[in-house]
């Protein structure tokens, strides 16, 4: 009930414009945030398809969990399925509102676990033309915002990191109004302002009534003509995870 | 046949000067109208020089799909006090290389700076900019710092030298490869404001820069200086003309001449879509030497039939068609011929300009066969009360020929053995294509590359993608062993000044994944380890610093980049043979890999270029003694003419061998091209020669000085407009084309002078025997 009062008290004055786009822009974040709010936690598996300008094809699967936390940052945990070489392998990451996220990293071949200093997430995630910082969750305090349009139920937005370190300069997310503020698309400007890349949602489904989730993501960067594809499967909403679940220990036992 | 052909171009003569003023207009218009379709357009990169056939190119273009395709400009920053490793010289490189992201298509920046040091704090591994947020550095992190890059393999002797006295910053772009002419001046531009900000700020630096993009606008800025060459030759020209011809309005006319043929080809590069490169660009001077001639032999006819004979002015300008009408035919058609062989050749600049010179000839055999009479037909022509010609010229000539005539067979045993000599010396040259080279050091790109190459690393480099048989088989300890027994190798050559490879990055992170324990600099022994580690490795590095230009995306294969030495195309290729014999013989197959880079492909453009060439050559050979055949109606002399043709060539690689003894794929050309133009003499010298001994009846001897006499003084002519217009061109800053102007020099010359002694020698020996028998 406080949410649904605290989602009218950010969505009403979006019907309102004597706002500045800055705020508007926020408003539109947070409503997004607030539409996915309250799931708990999920498990999800993914593919990953990496493709060169040749259409070179490359594959890893991998699985993932996620805690939703209202205080903080949510939790996530990836673990890696295959290519053999790397199956087991598996990250623990905090997000964290503000500052650096924490994260871990379990190498079953030393059974060691590595915390990696993670100020650096701009970087590609396993080689794909995801960065780490384009899969992890979204927090209102990372960014600062700008409406940019609307057209239809699509609503532009500018996004600016406010981390130094990260790869971009601003991202332009599409959220669809008609549909709990879902993204539809984000295009990505590197430091110097010149688009990089471009994410499009597709294959979106309703779980539970109302959590959107793609089920494929296409990634392509228009610098190196390369893409990434990533296609989620097994969604699970039931699965009642825990802190406990999100632990260095529990991190290498997941990765068995 | 000789009868019909007379009366065609006095029909051709009066029908000109009868429609003269229709004759011009016409001219005007196809001038005019071709010109309207021309389009100056530049391209500089260097992939120009490189048919899509050539197979380093695909090789290269290969290797680049596989990473990313990637070009680079390399600041180099050295700063006063020779030491990098202070605070305020820190801050610098730091505030320059967060600068240098901002450059127009860039992708990736490497620098001192932003390396990613990799070090462990005990099951943490921190992976960071060796030097961040500069301005808070203690001494002792400094000192710390230069511990680090000195001893880092990564690092020195690319990014820093040995002393830590000269740094780099190596900016990747990647270009859209749309329009050249647009995105990299867009690059430069932005280039040279960054830098020019920088020293404003941080005075205590001297910069420089290469790299791919700095060669490529060196490229287009060379186009565009030789393209104004025509300038130099325009004046010239007028000159020439003027003493020549004594005569205001036939110098204007020969500039109309002149400069319709050269707006015409102009207007034949826009029609044809060619983009003008440093080769190409020299077409406006090419055009202008070759096409005054035409106009100046005309000229000169007419006025002296004008001036000395009676004629009148009419009557002047068709006896001079009639006269000149097949020796300009003939040599144009074997000029235009020349040059169209360039079309045999591997290098498409060179083929672009011989179309653009063979249609700017044929336009200009045109021109001086309408506009040029129809012209002199309008112009007010007055005969000069005072005949103050100078009678002794002849003379001069004539002295030679009976020089000449008196000792045939010595003369021909002397220059034999000259030329034989010269064929000797001619084969010793090498072939070296060193792109900076290319440039004079009156080039900045030339300079700041050899600082860059003296005091830092090497410019040329030779790569390798180097496989591991299996998806993700990079991993294998066996591969990475060979790796890095390869690298090891590598460094033992001495053209070698540099070794990227990716057996340092796991070396590396193997150290810190052991608490940075120095004993553990190796590459994993263990597979699932090594991935394990890549992966961790790989997690940890920030936007644009990645392994994609390392890495391919299967993780099958590793790229590894060689810094050569600056040592001549020869032994960079005698490197590359051995160092792939090396793969061949201690790795199993699929690791054997070639080396490709754009240093190699140019290394090995001569080759293909004279390799290529000399099919053009024989036929361009062939073609032009059959047009002698035909128009000297002898099969002897025919075969004779291949003597004075082929000769001068040799006697110009044999000067050069003493001149420089190295050549470039731009010279490789000259054979076909000055074929075309050389054998005019041997045209006029031969064809007044037969018409001696056929027309006048005179025997060997007579009929060769019978030709000095008459020829001479257009030989000598001729000879000097064509030396002067290529002294122009060997101004040129840019060794591909000056250097081939050069040898043009020493062959044109050479030619005449062969023309002047062998030729007629043989032709006495030759048609001694005839003489006696009639």
């Amino acid at each position: 009930m406080k949410n649904i009062i605290f989602s009218l008290f950010l969505t009403l004055p979006l019907l309102l414009s004597a706002q500045t786009d800055e705020e508007k822009g926020a408003q539109i974040v947070a409503a997004a945030i607030e539409a996915d709010r309250g799931f708990g936690s999920s498990t999800v598996d993914l593919k990953m398809v990496l493709k060169n300008k040749n259409g070179q094809i490359s594959e890893r699967t991998l699985s993932n969990k996620t805690l939703e936390l209202d205080e903080d940052g949510d939790k996530s945990m990836i673990v890696f399925t295959s290519p053999k070489d790397i199956k087991g392998t598996s990250t623990l990451t905090f997000t964290h509102k503000v500052g650096a996220d924490d994260q871990w990293l379990f190498l079953p071949s030393i059974q060691r676990t590595k915390r990696i200093s993670s100020s650096n997430k701009s970087g590609p995630f396993v080689g794909s033309e995801f960065a780490y910082e384009d899969l992890s969750s979204v927090e209102l305090e990372k960014n600062t915002y700008k409406f940019l349009k609307q057209e239809g139920d699509l609503l532009y937005v500018e996004q600016d990191p406010v981390d130094p370190k990260s790869g971009y300069k601003k991202r332009i997310a599409v959220y669809n109004k008609a549909k709990d503020y879902r993204l539809e698309e984000i295009e990505f400007y590197d430091r110097k302002g010149a688009l990089l890349k471009t994410l499009t949602y597709t294959d979106y489904k309703l779980y539970k009534d109302k959590f959107w989730r793609a089920n494929k993501f296409e990634m392509v960067n228009h610098q190196s003509k390369k893409e990434t594809l990533l296609f989620f499967n097994n969604y699970n909403f039931e699965v009642n995870l825990k802190e406990g679940d999100f632990t260095e220990i529990a991190l290498r036992r997941a990765s068995n | 046949m000789n009868q019909l052909k007379k009366s065609f171009a006095e029909k051709w003569g009066s029908f000109v000067v009868r429609h003269k003023w229709i004759v011009l207009l016409v001219s005007v218009v196809l001038a005019m109208g071709l010109a309207s379709q021309g389009k100056m357009e530049f391209d500089g990169d260097y992939h120009v020089f490189f048919s899509e056939s050539n197979p380093e190119l695909e090789a290269f273009d290969g290797l680049q799909e596989k990473y990313s395709k990637v070009d680079n400009i390399l600041i180099v920053l050295a700063p006063e006090n020779k030491e990098i490793f202070t605070k305020d010289n820190l801050i610098a490189i730091e505030a320059l290389t967060a600068e240098a992201w901002n450059t127009p298509y860039s992708s990736r920046v490497d620098a001192l700076t932003n390396y990613q040091h990799t070090r462990a704090e005990g099951d943490d591994l921190y992976v960071e900019d060796l030097s961040y947020m500069s301005e808070n550095l203690t001494e002792e992190k400094i000192s710390e710092i230069k511990a680090i890059a000195l001893k880092e393999p990564v690092l020195v002797s690319r990014l820093i030298n040995e002393e830590g006295s000269v740094t780099a910053i190596n900016i990747t772009v990647r270009l859209p490869g749309i329009d050249s002419a647009t995105e990299i001046p867009e690059i430069m531009g932005a280039t040279r404001g960054m830098i020019a900000s920088f020293k404003e700020k941080y005075p205590q630096f001297d910069v420089y820069v290469s790299g791919n993009v700095p060669l490529n606008t060196a490229f287009f800025e060379s186009s565009q200086n030789d393209l104004a060459l025509i300038g130099m030759m325009f004046m010239i020209v007028v000159a020439v003309t003027l003493l020549l011809t004594r005569n205001i309005f036939a110098t204007i006319a020969t500039l109309v001449v002149v400069m319709f043929s050269i707006m015409s080809a102009f207007g034949f590069i826009g029609l044809s879509g060619i983009k003008l490169t440093p080769p190409s660009s020299v077409f406006p001077t090419m055009i202008l030497t070759l096409a005054v001639a035409d106009s100046i032999h005309i000229l000169v006819t007419m006025l002296q039939k004008f001036r000395k004979e009676g004629y009148g002015k009419k009557e002047a300008i068709i006896e001079s068609l009639r006269l000149n009408f097949m020796p300009v035919f003939i040599t144009s058609l074997t000029t235009v011929i020349g040059f169209l062989t360039l079309n045999f050749g591997e290098v498409p600049p060179f083929w672009h300009l011989g179309n653009i010179t063979a249609f700017g000839m044929t336009m200009a055999l045109l021109y001086s066969s309408t506009t040029l009479p129809a012209l002199m037909a309008i112009f007010p022509l007055w005969k000069k009360t005072k005949k103050s010609e100078i009678k002794p010229q002849p003379s001069l000539y004539t002295k030679l020929g009976n020089f000449v005539v008196d000792r045939p067979l010595q003369l021909t045993i002397i220059s034999s053995v000259f030329i034989f000599g010269m064929a000797i010396l001619a084969l010793q040259n090498v072939f070296n294509d060193q792109f900076v080279n290319y440039f004079d050091k009156t080039v900045k790109f030339r300079t700041d590359s050899d600082f860059i190459n003296d005091n830092l690393t090497g410019i040329y480099n030779a790569e390798f993608s180097i496989g591991s048989g299996e998806s993700g088989g990079i991993n294998n300890p066996i591969y990475l062993e060979k790796l890095d027994a390869f690298e090891k190798w590598l460094y033992e050559q001495e053209e070698v000044v540099h070794v990227n490879s990716f057996a340092e990055v796991t070396k590396k992170v193997n150290k810190s994944m052991h608490g940075d324990d120095t004993s553990f600099y190796n590459v994993p022994t263990n597979r699932q380890e090594a991935a394990q580690y890549l992966l961790l490795y790989e997690l940890s590095l920030p936007f644009g610093l990645d392994l994609n230009n390392q890495i391919n995306v299967d993780k099958s294969e590793t790229r590894m980049t060689v810094t050569l030495k600056n040592v001549g195309s020869k032994r960079m290729l005698d490197f590359t043979r051995r160092a792939e014999r090396w793969l061949e013989d201690n790795t199993p197959d699929y690791m054997n890999a070639i080396a490709v880079s754009p240093t190699v492909m140019f290394a090995k453009l001569g080759f293909r270029q004279a390799e290529s060439m000399l099919k053009g050559n024989i036929i361009a050979l062939l073609l032009i003694s059959i047009v002698l055949m035909i128009a000297l109606k002898s099969l002897k002399m025919g075969a004779l003419s291949l003597i004075p043709n082929l000769t001068p060539v040799i006697v110009g690689f044999g000067f050069w061998m003493l001149y420089l003894g190295e050549i470039n794929q731009g010279m490789v050309v000259v054979f076909g091209m000055t074929l075309g133009i050389i054998v005019d003499d041997t045209v006029h010298f031969m064809s007044k020669f037969l018409r001696a001994r056929r027309e006048l009846n005179y025997d060997a001897k007579d009929s060769v000085i019978y030709a000095f006499e008459t020829v001479g003084r257009a030989l000598v002519i001729t000879t000097l407009i064509l030396v002067t217009g290529f002294v122009v061109l060997s101004s040129s800053p840019f060794a591909l084309n000056s250097y081939m102007a050069r040898i043009t020099v020493v062959i044109i010359t050479a030619a005449l002078i062969i023309d002047f002694i062998l030729l007629p020698s043989i032709l006495v020996l030759a048609y001694k025997k005839t003489t006696t028998i009639n």
